[in-house]
């Protein structure tokens, strides 16, 4: 069957930018090869389910793969945990098939709607980077559909910079078709979890510090907070339950599932929701509804990891305007201060906010995590002086040695870019090399000077 | 026992086959690509820890029917549950102008599952036992200019079912006929229907019951029974002018 295009206005998860294009989705191998082969000369991308961000899934004009559908899991081995599956399998879906026979991915972000070609692209981390390092360090073989048409199979041996500059590669060296990954064994689905309420940044640091033996650690962090108190927060800090622990359920998750019954967020869609004042109110009752010190309890994997998949599309919480997200990394814990001071000076509060440490581990090329502390603010789009607020913690960060994430980035500038990530031309070369036309482009890879134009 | 899946790599046919390994059973997905069956076979085993098998089929090939049906019966025992689900709408103009093209509708949506079913209803007739469920179209109950080559094969398969169900009676042998309106597959992908599209993982859960309920015919989704109600009872002196 040729390909069927359909004209659709894409967004990330932070609904801007937006961008038409030309999508198409494939339910059989043989339409991606199609696809690629039918874009008519057009630039070509992969969308997993639009986690992302910013633009990093999208293309003006181009053409779309959805891997929605590209969902089969191909085969599993209950002794090694290694799994292979097509590249839209969702996390969900690997959470939920193997749960129950005592495995769960290496590594989630901070929800399961995303596809395995996603976390691969993006190379995600999650609350263990400190231990376990990222998505990509867990798959050892990649089935890619490359520029000329060919599938190359890549892994550390076989075509190993290919392989390289797909991990992290933003979807810029072809379409992963599948992957293998190494799922880990977990005893339940239950999660040993400490809560400890930090009264400033030093705290914080403190108890970061003070966290080695667990493998899972974040903190939500107050950014309206100024002076003696700013940084408090939340440091939470978890690892997989054993066998024997029992798990409340969460009064929460009651909650939200009534919530998701009645009403569907997409109609509270404003812009007016999340503003100056109803930003400090949560900030102020989530950091009291936490009591002073330590708190220990078990807790289901689902409110520890994905606390905001309870309500589905709370993107649009932000209203049609959408909104940012800026997550950076900076090795130098006064840098991570100067951030913080100057976002509560902009009065421009972050409504959610976390921070954590990261391990000493650089990922190279695109990878995002590296040595320091990472702060991963969302900020509602209040346009030009929220951009140029961004422009200025860019400086701070390419100050300290740090960069930002292109996985939520929407405007980090070309040069800025070239700062952060001192590997982009040995990364570029390994791209061009497979793909010198230009075939694979996303929004981003063009605003960084990645892709497209002139070499 | 087995449930036998001919036409696997449609979304709802995926998706039942799913339904079914769930529970405990062992799945045989029938498929022209067999390349795509293998995985869909695959998945299944994967998420299910069920058996399964895959293997080549061909609407148009009536010789290779038979012994396809005893290959499924042999590697995974006796087929308790068939689902006659591939089809193809070919190209509605193509079909106007080319008999063969024309032909090639008729024989895969009509001829092909007359003979697969009525090879697996034998088998279910001897054993007494058994389950047809056979994907129909609401294109079948109203011929339209846009589709009635697509529409008459696929009408006409509707009315076998209903013989079948009526000679299948006695033996406790049951046939669902099931007429689907827009579900979200690639032949409604892109399309701009004023009319909701349904989810195939949801189809596939509606029919799966309605096949263990022992309904006769379903519409799905359910509410195209009221509009093709509608269309049905429309005076033909009238229907002919409508540009549908
Ligand atoms: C609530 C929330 C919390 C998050 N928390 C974290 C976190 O803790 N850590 C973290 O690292 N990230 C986090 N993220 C970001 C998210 O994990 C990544 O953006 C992830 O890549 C999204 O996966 P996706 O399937 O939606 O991919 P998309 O957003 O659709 O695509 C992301 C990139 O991958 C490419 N891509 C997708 N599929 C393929 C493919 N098959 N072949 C080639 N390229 C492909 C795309 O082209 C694009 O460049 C979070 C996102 C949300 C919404």
């Amino acid at each position: 069957m040729k390909t069927q295009w359909a004209p659709t206005k894409l967004e990330g998860w932070g609904r801007y930018p937006r961008h038409s294009a030309w999508v198409a989705r494939p339910e059989r191998m043989k339409d991606v090869e199609n696809a690629l082969s039918e874009r008519d000369g057009h630039p070509v991308l992969a969308y997993g389910l639009g986690r992302s961000y910013g633009d990093a899934a999208l293309i003006k004009d181009g053409r779309v793969v959805l891997t929605q559908r590209l969902n089969r899991m191909l085969d599993f081995d209950p002794e090694t945990g290694w799994l292979r599956v097509e590249s839209g399998v969702s996390l969900k879906e690997i959470i939920d098939t193997f749960l129950p026979r005592g495995f769960f991915p290496p590594v989630v972000p901070g929800t399961q709607f995303v596809t395995v070609g996603g976390a691969l692209g993006c190379n995600i981390h999650g609350k263990n980077h400190h231990v376990d390092g990222c998505w990509g360090d867990h798959v050892r073989r990649v089935e890619l559909l490359v520029a000329s048409g060919d599938i190359v199979i890549c892994d550390r041996e076989r075509e190993p910079e290919l392989f390289w500059a797909t991990v992290g590669g933003m979807g810029m060296t072809g379409v992963i078709l599948s992957l293998e990954v190494k799922l880990e064994r977990v005893e339940s689905p239950g999660i040993l979890m400490e809560s400890v309420r930090v009264n400033n940044l030093d705290e914080f640091f403190e108890v970061s510090a003070d966290s080695a033996d667990f493998t899972h650690t974040v903190s939500w962090v107050d950014c309206v907070k100024q002076g003696a108190s700013m940084g408090r927060g939340i440091f939470m800090r978890g690892r997989h339950a054993p066998a024997d622990v029992q798990t409340g359920a969460s009064p929460l998750d009651a909650l939200a599932s009534f919530a998701q019954r009645i009403l569907n967020v997409r109609d509270l869609e404003s812009n007016l929701w999340l503003n100056k004042a109803t930003i400090k109110l949560f900030n102020e009752a989530y950091f009291r509804k936490t009591p002073a010190g330590t708190t220990s309890s078990s807790v289901h994997y689902v409110p520890f990891f994905f606390p905001l998949d309870a309500v589905d599309n709370w993107n649009y919480l932000y209203g049609s305007r959408g909104f940012l997200q800026y997550q950076m990394v900076v090795p130098e814990k006064d840098a991570v201060r100067e951030i913080l001071e100057v976002i509560s000076n902009s009065g421009m509060a972050s409504f959610l906010a976390v921070i954590k440490e990261f391990g000493d581990r650089d990922h190279g090329g695109l990878s995002f995590p590296s040595r320091g502390t990472t702060l991963a603010l969302d900020f509602p789009n209040f346009g030009t002086p929220l951009l140029d607020m961004m422009e200025r913690l860019d400086d701070i960060v390419i100050a300290s040695g740090g960069r930002v994430y292109l996985g939520k980035d929407a405007r980090l500038s070309k040069a800025k870019f070239r700062q952060m990530y001192p590997e982009w031309e040995k990364w570029k070369a390994v791209r061009d090399e497979w793909d010198p036309n230009y075939i694979f482009q996303s929004e981003l890879g063009r605003r960084l000077g990645l892709v497209g134009g002139a070499k | 026992m087995s449930v036998l899946i001919l036409g696997a790599t449609s979304p709802i046919a995926r998706a039942i086959a799913g339904v079914y390994a769930e529970e405990g059973h062992a799945v045989y997905l029938a498929a022209r690509d067999v390349a795509e069956a293998e995985r869909i076979a695959a998945d299944l085993k994967v998420r299910f820890g069920v058996r399964t098998g895959f293997g080549a089929f061909d609407a148009t090939n009536l010789d290779a029917h038979a012994a396809l049906v005893e290959q499924v019966e042999s590697e995974l025992g006796a087929i308790e549950v068939a689902l006659v689900a591939f089809g193809d709408m070919g190209e509605q103009e193509e079909s106007e102008t080319d008999p063969s093209a024309a032909r090639r509708v008729i024989d895969i949506n009509y001829t092909g599952s007359v003979s697969v079913s009525e090879l697996v209803a034998q088998k279910m007739i001897e054993r007494s036992s058994g389950t047809i469920i056979g994907l129909s179209s609401v294109a079948g109950d109203r011929g339209r200019q846009s589709n009635y080559i697509y529409g008459s094969a696929k009408g006409a398969f509707a009315l076998y079912l209903q013989g079948l169900r009526n000679r299948c009676f006695r033996s406790g042998v049951h046939v669902l006929t099931v007429k689907l309106g827009f579900v979200d597959t690639r032949m409604t992908y892109g399309m701009e229907t004023a009319i909701p599209v349904a989810d195939p993982a949801d189809a596939a859960l509606a029919i799966k019951r309605a096949a263990s309920r022992g309904e006769n015919e379903m519409y799905y989704p359910r509410f195209w029974r009221g509009i093709m109600g509608v269309i049905k009872v429309m005076p033909e002196a009238l229907f002919k002018r409508l540009n549908l």
